[in-house]
């Protein structure tokens, strides 16, 4: 196992932070009404999009989930673009069309939310199909949820990049829910870590709460990717501490699964780390919230003073070049 | 009694599940009534093995309930949104559509989907869309669609004792609104249009949401002196021609109103039915409200421009009326 510098592990501190009030910040946005459609975040599960992200090159690509924020937060997208979009904004990253579940940040890689689960899998070996002509050296990596992992698109797509030797890396985020139903009661066989063998792949199973632990094993999958190698499988176990989407009243699991999910918090782990080997103080912490709220604050005043789309925007954006009025 | 859609869906699952222990539900998240409260407490009527939460496998939940409908199971599958059946299409539009007729008649399918679909708060483009007119273009399946509780619970209840595959769109918008549902177990029989509303003037021959904005229209038109017939179809395939032709023989004048975009519609089948059929009493070219031809947008300005209302409903029949 490789250890990440002191620099990069205070970059991941704050990335994680930034990931987690900006969530928090839009729950509370949501609940007051001033984000319109269905809200699923990533709260508790930032280490996963943080490990992630910190492995990965700005040019790489990025398949996301309807649960995707943390993502393209993670990967560096406008916190600005990314408010406004989820207020339904004009200037939004999607100028109000794709809202929280539909949402690409192209100009960091962010290919894409999707409110289709899995659908990711099979796109991927086709980004990396073009890296490998194009040889760019870049690598892509496809999130999915536990739930996800059992639609066709994750089997295809793996057979796909293991048998071209693709640069995609496979990311399952396993939460041990996908809505109300219990990973245990969903999943032949428990691991999807484990699936890896089957396709001739490396598998790995990671704790998905120890920014460091998923950090390494993406490290090594970007750095077999870009080897020319090919594709690997990370299972990063995390715990979701909120509802399925915002408003779930969450009748299908007890409070100890979230209280769990406290105690093994990604973010205060990191910060006893870091704590103990003298890389971060308290007046240090702070001065690193202070400026995250301070973003995020401002990515919420630009959404709010933004304009709405008129109507008739809806008309555009369906074609690159479409000259019939038909 | 009063029952909101969702509750007299609800009720036809438990009538059917009661009558014929053949019949189970299948989809993710059932078991808990999830997303649209529709299969809720089903569980602890019938127990695990008649209603299955299944892992999120659409391709697995669709061809596995054709199996069982072809070797004597009734299953009754939860699309969760209609919008996610693109993940099961081999399955709805190879497999189960063309099974009696490709065998020659050996295979009965007595299959319904349940298609929770349509426009709703911000859903976005991955779950808003009418795709009925995808099923309307696939000959060997029956299309069934609602607009209030009591045929939405006639028309399930028939759509699980018939031997073929019939999917059911049920409006996310309509599952809270309430209705008059008769006490007696009634079917709503496939292909028996319903007359809304009577009039004199224009036909508006609209389905699901769309009745209920075409009802708004007329009240508003009566106002004006307008009498608007508002037609319901109710299922799309079989379709009731005889019932829509009589309208027109009274009014003349046809709007064709539906959610679903305009290019290539279920909509644009019933305009050229009626063109057909009723050419001759025809005394204005049919108008249509539709959705533009664009995904559903999330922001809600968009949403609400391409979302066609009582308004789109009132200007059509002003056209007509010209
Ligand atoms: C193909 C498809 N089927 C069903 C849904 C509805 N749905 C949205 S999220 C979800 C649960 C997803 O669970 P998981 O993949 O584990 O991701 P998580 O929500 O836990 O992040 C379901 C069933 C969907 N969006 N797409």
């Amino acid at each position: 196992m490789s250890a990440p510098g002191p620099e990069l592990m205070v970059e991941m501190y704050a990335a994680m932070l930034r990931v987690r009030l900006f969530e928090e910040r839009a729950r509370e946005l949501f609940q007051r009404g001033r984000i319109p459609g269905f809200l699923h975040t990533s709260v508790g599960q930032e280490a996963v999009a943080v490990g992630v992200a910190a492995a990965l090159r700005t040019d790489d690509y990025v398949l996301s989930t309807h649960r995707g924020h943390g993502h393209l937060v993670a990967k560096g997208g406008s916190l600005r673009g990314l408010m406004a979009e989820l207020y339904g904004k004009a200037n939004g990253i999607c100028h109000g069309k794709g809202g929280t579940m539909h949402i690409a940040d192209v100009s960091v890689g962010y290919l894409g939310a999707n409110g289709v689960l899995a659908s990711g899998c099979v796109v991927a070996p086709g980004v990396g199909l073009s890296i490998k002509q194009r040889r760019s050296g870049q690598v892509v990596v496809t999130f999915f949820g536990d739930g996800a992992a059992n639609r066709g698109p994750f089997h295809e797509g793996v057979n796909l990049s293991a048998l071209w030797t693709l640069p995609v890396v496979f990311v399952c985020e396993n939460n041990r829910w996908a809505s109300s139903t219990a990973h245990t009661r969903s999943t032949a066989g428990g691991s999807i870590a484990a699936r890896a063998a089957g396709y001739g792949i490396p598998g790995e199973s990671v704790d998905g709460n120890d920014v460091v632990a998923v950090w390494d094993a993406v490290m090594r999958a970007v750095e077999r990717a870009r080897r020319g190698d090919g594709p690997s499988l990370i299972e990063a176990h995390t715990i979701r501490w909120v509802g399925h989407f915002e408003g779930d009243p969450q009748a299908y699991r007890g409070k100890d699964e979230v209280d769990e999910g406290r105690r093994r918090d990604p973010i205060a782990r990191l910060e006893r780390v870091l704590t103990e080997h003298g890389r971060l103080d308290a007046a240090h912490a702070a001065r690193i919230r202070e400026s995250v709220v301070a973003e995020i604050e401002d990515a919420v005043a630009h959404a709010e003073a933004s304009p709405l789309p008129r109507g008739e925007d809806a008309l555009n954006d369906l074609f690159a070049y479409y000259p019939w009025a038909d | 009694m009063k029952l909101d859609f969702g509750d007299a869906l609800n009720l036809a699952l438990r009538e059917e599940m009661r009558r014929d222990p053949r019949v189970y539900c299948i989809g993710e998240d059932i078991v808990l009534g999830l997303p649209f409260g529709v299969t809720k407490g089903l569980i602890d009527e019938f127990g695990p093995d008649r209603v299955l939460n299944a892992p999120i496998s659409e391709a697995a939940i669709v061809g596995s309930a054709f199996g069982a409908a072809v070797t004597g199971l009734v299953p009754v599958v939860d699309m969760h949104f209609a919008d996610f059946v693109t993940c099961a299409m081999d399955e709805v539009a190879n497999q189960i559509a063309k099974s009696r007729y490709m065998f020659g008649g050996q295979l009965d399918c007595p299959l319904t989907l349940r298609m929770p679909y349509g426009i709703g708060k911000s859903g976005g483009g991955h779950h808003s869309n009418s795709v009925e007119a995808w099923f309307v273009n696939l000959p060997g399946l029956k299309v069934a669609i609602p607009s209030t509780p009591a045929d939405a619970r006639g028309l399930l209840k028939t759509a699980i004792r018939d031997p073929d595959p019939v999917l059911v769109f049920e409006h996310r918008a309509l599952y809270r609104v309430v209705g008059d549902v008769p006490e007696a177990e009634v079917l709503v029989p496939l292909g028996a249009a319903d007359v809304k509303r009577p009039g004199r003037d224009v036909t508006v021959i609209a389905t699901a949401r769309m009745v209920h904005e075409s009802l708004e229209a007329a009240r508003r038109l009566a106002e004006e002196g307008v009498e608007v017939e508002v037609v319901d179809p109710r299922s799309l395939v079989p379709l009731d021609r005889e019932t829509l032709a009589a309208s027109v023989r009274r009014t003349h004048r046809v709007v064709v109103a539906e959610e679903g975009v305009m290019r290539g519609s279920a909509g644009a089948w019933l305009a050229w039915v009626v063109m057909e059929d009723s050419f001759d009493e025809l005394d204005a070219p049919i108008a249509r409200v539709a959705a533009p031809n664009v995904p559903i947008p999330f922001s809600p300005p968009l949403e609400s421009f391409v979302m066609p209302a009582a308004d789109d409903v009132i200007a059509a029949v002003r056209h007509v009326l010209k």
